[in-house]
């Protein structure tokens, strides 16, 4: 087993809020021994080891101390208490384009800022093209960065970020910026960076991208490490955290007597990689674990895809499944063709009762894919089968 | 598969040393934001330097008359090492805070922003230098010698020097804005007490009138004195001139190179130290950097 890529031990971060304290060295001649402050922990005896390749979602309420962490994770913050080692070079996209000057041109500020990042000049020309057809900027790249509109702004800090080849990447919402489209080249990115054995930390607020990316989930709450493991349970012990769990209506109990969605994986059916966008006309498989209480009756898996607007588009069901002795289930759908009508298209899994048609859980995924064909309308032809995968029997 | 191991921890500490290429790289950016859209371009880098030639001409050569024949050569040697200190030290000591996103948000070697403006004000160094020698070539050929060598030392101690200060003043400005302030005028004084736009010997002669000779050490002690007398030395050559009313002036210390290179000894050891302490303190601040910011 490597050594960690990252390695936090006892981490802890203490701000101070000073209510009076001292600007200026004037002030600090006329105001000495006058300054009270109040001590805030953003960060409380967080231990995390991140081996290489991991992708990890870091996830918890706002003010709960993920920015603070990645921050010390990176060396922009210096921890109060404990140790960070990292092993590798860091790019974070925690803000693109900070760095750029307004009066260079783009070209000016590649250089620029792959310096900053840790790359030398020669690197830097080598990766020039890539960086600028990624950003899509040929046509401005001698413009100054000042006329630049703020999506090509963007675009041209996330294509340096990405290009000076991290071993580690630190994601922090950037997700929440830009366009559609560009937000998916972040996605696509980082799938790529997770083919080539890159180690990720990545911030989110948008729970649903947690189980499709992240193979390890960390809550945090408070500056303390509430979940490091399983990143359903991580995304479903926030939802319970922020009292928007799926168990809202019928109370924790209820819930738990009944059968759910434990697991769900996009992923590639002819790698089996795991893929958390697709495009029309691709192939791909929906596989996810249905845990029922022991002695359940039979249960039916249905997946409802819906199309721009939320209309729905086609839906399939599973044949009744027998749940195993331990009370869980793995059902694959898998699609053979991805229809090559334009839009973005969201998914929905549940797992219900095939007599009553009651439905006991649900999950949403929006923009799973996207279809990128040139028709609006069409008729929708998709081949898709649905099986009950044999589950190795560990233990 | 990444490869991790020692090639990854050396990319681990690339990210926080400091490396020659980042620092270029933040040079040669200060130099293209500055001339862009100048028609003259660098030509601009020597109104600075000519304008006070102008006016301390004016001022010493005509309302104040000192008598120091070629004072232009005089006043030129020591001020374009003043000026590389004055601005490099005052252009560093808003860095750090001038540039309050990167540090807060990426990881890099902080002392490269001080170090940048040190560079860049060297680079203008070299072009008035270049422009200065060429002007000796034509007009005064007396200061190609032997003696021009003291010029190498006399830059050593004071981009030692200004290397220092740049690190503390920008560091403790992050702390306390008021730092840039209160050096703006303490650099104006500075200059003052440093014998840049009058000889060195005035006053020496002035404190051993009044029986204050001792105090000449500390007037010494200041490391931009012992390198503005080193680069007088150097480019204008004679210790004793007559000028044109048949009047003989002394201007730089007689004898030979000990007096020089013994204060630029002085002013290497006190620059060595404070670049020490700059470093050690730059080093100690920065992890709040981000917080303060």
């Amino acid at each position: 087993m490597a050594a960690p890529t990252i390695s936090a031990a006892g981490v802890g971060k203490r701000f101070l809020l000073h209510h009076k304290r001292a600007t200026s060295l004037k002030e600090r001649l006329l105001l000495h021994r006058q300054t009270s402050s109040e001590e805030f922990w953003a960060l409380r005896d967080v231990d995390l080891e991140i081996g290489a390749g991991q992708t990890v979602g870091l996830i918890g309420p706002n003010g709960s101390g993920k920015s603070t962490l990645l921050k010390v994770l990176s060396g922009i913050l210096a921890p109060t208490t404990g140790t960070v080692a990292v092993r590798g070079r860091i790019a974070s996209l925690l803000e693109l384009g900070a760095g750029f000057n307004g009066e260079l041109t783009g070209r000016e500020n590649v250089y620029l800022n792959a310096a900053i990042l840790g790359l030398t000049r020669r690197e830097t020309e080598r990766y020039f093209d890539e960086i600028v057809a990624f950003a899509e900027l040929e046509p401005f790249i001698d413009n100054q960065v000042k006329h630049y509109s703020s999506g090509q702004y963007v675009r041209l800090g996330f294509a340096v970020a990405v290009h000076v080849s991290p071993d580690i990447l630190l994601v922090d919402e950037v997700l929440a910026v830009g366009d559609e489209s560009f937000q998916r080249k972040c996605l696509d990115k980082i799938g790529e960076f997770q083919q080539r054995g890159c180690t990720i930390l990545f911030v989110t607020h948008a729970l649903d991208l947690i189980p499709r990316i992240c193979s390890r989930g960390v809550v945090l709450d408070h500056g303390r490490v509430l979940h490091d493991g399983d990143p359903v349970e991580a995304a479903e012990q926030l939802r319970t955290l922020l009292g928007t769990g799926a168990d809202q209506t019928g109370g924790a109990a209820v819930q738990r007597d009944r059968p759910r969605v434990a697991a769900v994986r996009l992923f590639d059916p002819a790698s089996g990689a795991d893929k958390g966008h697709f495009r029309g006309g691709e192939a791909m498989a929906v596989e996810f674990d249905v845990t029922a209480p022991p002695g359940s009756p039979p249960v039916a898996v249905r997946m409802a895809v819906t199309g721009p607007a939320d209309v729905p588009m086609w839906v399939m069901d599973s044949d009744p499944l027998h749940p195993g002795p331990d009370g869980a289930a793995t059902v694959r759908f898998t699609v053979k063709e991805l229809p090559q009508i334009k839009g973005i298209y969201a998914f929905a899994v549940a797992v219900r009762d095939p007599s009553t048609n009651v439905t006991y859980d649900a999950r949403r995924f929006s923009e799973a894919f996207l279809a990128v064909g040139d028709t609006g309308t069409g008729v929708l032809e998709v081949v898709w089968t649905t099986e009950q995968v044999e589950r190795q029997v560990e233990r | 598969m990444v490869q991790l191991g020692s090639a990854a921890d050396a990319r681990a500490a690339a990210q926080s040393r400091v490396r020659w290429e980042l620092l270029a790289e933040l040079v040669r950016k200060d130099l293209k934001v500055k001339y862009k859209n100048s028609a003259l371009g660098f030509v601009w880098s020597l109104a600075n330097p000519l304008l006070y030639l102008a006016v301390f001409s004016l001022v010493f050569g005509f309302f104040l008359k000192n008598n120091v024949p070629w004072f232009a050569v005089m006043f030129m040697s020591g001020y374009l090492l003043w000026s590389f200190f004055n601005s490099a030290t005052l252009d560093a000591t808003g860095t750090v805070v001038g540039n309050a996103n990167l540090v807060r948000k990426v990881r890099f070697p902080r002392v490269v922003l001080p170090l940048a403006s040190v560079g860049f004000a060297g680079v203008h160094l070299l072009l008035q230098l270049l422009v200065f020698f060429l002007f000796l070539v034509l007009a005064y050929p007396d200061a190609f010698g032997a003696q021009l060598w003291l010029l190498v030392p006399a830059l050593a101690v004071v981009v030692t020097f200004t290397m220092a200060m740049s690190l503390l003043a920008s560091s403790l400005n992050v702390r306390y804005r008021d730092v840039q302030h209160l050096l703006e005028i303490a650099l104006l004084a500075w200059f003052w007490l440093t014998p840049i736009v009058y000889p060195v010997t005035f006053v020496r002669d002035q404190l051993a009138g009044a029986g204050l000779l001792w105090m000449f050490k500390f007037y010494m002690a200041n490391p931009l004195t012992a390198v503005v007398v080193a680069a007088q030395r150097a480019i204008y050559v004679h210790p004793v001139v007559t000028a044109s009313n048949g009047e003989v002036v002394q201007v730089l210390p007689a004898g030979g190179y000990g007096f020089y290179l013994q204060w630029l000894g002085v002013a290497a050891a006190v620059s060595a130290v404070l670049l020490v302490v700059g470093l050690w303190t730059f080093r100690r601040l920065q992890a709040d950097f981000a917080e303060e910011l």
